[in-house]
């Protein structure tokens, strides 16, 4: 069976890789101008504090020209992760992680074409993930209009953390690969307004199911049933589909105001083959004053549930697929943040062109519509549904050279 | 492959599109190059962001940023 899934997955990729080359050739032989991007360094602190989760680190981006068409940059991002979320509290205890991700990456300026090679690694003790990235864009109809054509291929290796006495093994393991297509275009209208539209069409599949059953979920998780036996929860792990499609589309317009400002709007929209869909709306405004710019920004996100998603099931093993992950609840989030840039040294120093301090607060709300807090008492199924709120904090510093 | 053909015609067909006349010229674009324009012009803010909330929600893609791993829970 695992042979038979394997040759599938790989006729796929084979298929899908062949049509994105020949359009990727196709682009390239559009005429055009463009340049590759800002050399630049980024060292920043970031933090998520919310829902008993706090994920904090560093993150450093320095991107350099090699040549005068070439531009290469390296991401050194760490993920601390705290949890005694309420998932986690259900199945176990507070647990601290450690996720490591690196990216080296490569931009190529050919004639009028930029191409963009990059691959990415994260690791966990847990979670190994390889991604290969791979875009080109081109700018045609007199520079107007830019076109960007993507593909990416991503492995995961997904373990399963057990304990030994003070030992840590990881028996278990389920494979997992990804695939990603993006087309977009950007498009100048006015000499105040541009708006682009993005496509993404993900897929991931299984390409190994480890002895448990794990697929595409997370092998910690539980989905609730009613236990008749005990008039109360019961719990078993989690039994996801081995694959997984989804399609995105974002349209995007930003607008310059006469008085030195600007306005930003964004719409996406979301549905995937698990029967959940999904809306998010951004607004923001940008103001400078003096050596500062502001940026508002407020987002209102809205999904409905997954098709094998209940907060509690009638009796175990009802359904071939149950998941009781939040995420795939329905549910609602807001958020509104506020950035703040100083930018210095503006007519050079020394080395440097040029530099911003960056200082970045959002609060989000997430109210969820069919997801109860197990942990708040009352009879099984009638829990207080939940909610959290979340504090997310970013602050770095950027120089150019 | 039908979908494949139909895209490769139209792109045939833009070949002729590079003595397009903008009717925006390149020194009208003074405002659209503006960092100002770009809420998103820090990568390494951009990517944290769209990083943070694709654990959190289902939705996912054309957001920016593809690399894999968790980080969540």
């Amino acid at each position: 069976m695992a042979v038979v899934v394997v040759t599938e997955v790989a006729r796929r990729m084979r298929r899908g890789l062949i049509a994105w080359a020949v359009l990727l050739w196709g682009i390239s032989r559009l005429a055009g101008a463009t340049v590759l991007p800002e050399e630049r360094a980024d060292l920043m602190y970031h933090s998520f504090d919310g829902g008993g989760v706090t994920v904090s680190g560093p993150s450093l981006l320095v991107r350099k020209n090699a040549s005068s068409n070439t531009s290469v940059y390296y991401n050194y991002y760490v993920d601390h992760v705290s949890s005694a979320s309420l998932d986690v509290l259900v199945g176990g205890s507070k647990y601290t992680e450690k996720r490591v991700e690196q990216t080296g990456g490569i931009d190529y300026l050919h004639g009028k074409t930029t191409t963009s090679l990059s691959y990415t690694s994260s690791v966990e003790s847990d979670y190994k993930s390889g991604t290969l990235n791979f875009n080109m864009s081109q700018d045609f109809f007199g520079d107007l209009s830019t076109l960007t054509l993507g593909y990416t291929l991503g492995k995961d290796t997904v373990a399963q953390h057990i304990h030994q006495g003070t030992t840590s093994l990881y028996p278990d393991k389920a494979d997992v690969t990804r695939q990603n297509y993006r087309i977009g275009l950007s498009q100048i209208l006015t000499k105040n307004f541009i708006m682009s539209a993005n496509w993404e069409t993900i897929t991931d599949e299984a390409t190994q199911i480890n002895n448990s059953g794990v697929t595409l979920n997370n092998p910690y998780r539980s989905y609730s049933y009613f236990d008749s036996t005990t008039n109360s929860r019961g719990f078993a792990p989690e039994k996801y589909p081995s694959t997984h499609t989804s399609n995105a589309l974002a349209i995007s317009g930003n607008y310059y105001l006469a008085f030195h400002a600007a306005l930003h709007g964004r719409i996406k929209f979301y549905q995937d083959s698990w029967g959940v869909s999904a809306v998010t709306y951004q607004l923001g405004y940008t103001y400078p004053i003096g050596n500062w710019i502001l940026d508002f920004r407020s987002r209102w996100y809205t999904q409905s549930k997954a098709s094998f998603y209940s907060d509690m099931f009638a009796y175990k093993d009802q359904y071939t697929f149950m998941a009781r992950d939040r995420e795939l609840a329905a549910f609602d989030s807001t958020g509104l943040g506020i950035t703040a840039t100083w930018n210095f040294a503006r007519n050079g120093w020394g080395w440097i062109d040029k530099g911003s301090l960056n200082m970045a607060w959002d609060h989000l709300q997430f109210n969820y519509h069919d997801f109860r807090n197990s942990l708040a008492g009352g009879a099984a199924g009638t829990e207080p549904l939940y909610s959290f709120g979340a504090n997310v904090y970013q602050f770095y510093v950027s120089v150019w050279y | 492959m039908r979908v494949l053909c139909i895209l490769l015609v139209c792109l045939g067909m833009l070949q002729g599109c590079s003595s397009w006349q903008p009717w925006v010229k390149p020194y009208q674009r003074a405002n659209l190059a503006d960092p100002i324009m770009n809420p998103s012009r820090d990568p390494v803010s951009a990517d944290y962001v769209a990083h943070m909330y694709k654990t959190r929600q289902a939705s996912r893609g054309a957001q920016g940023g593809s690399g894999g791993g968790c980080g969540c829970n």
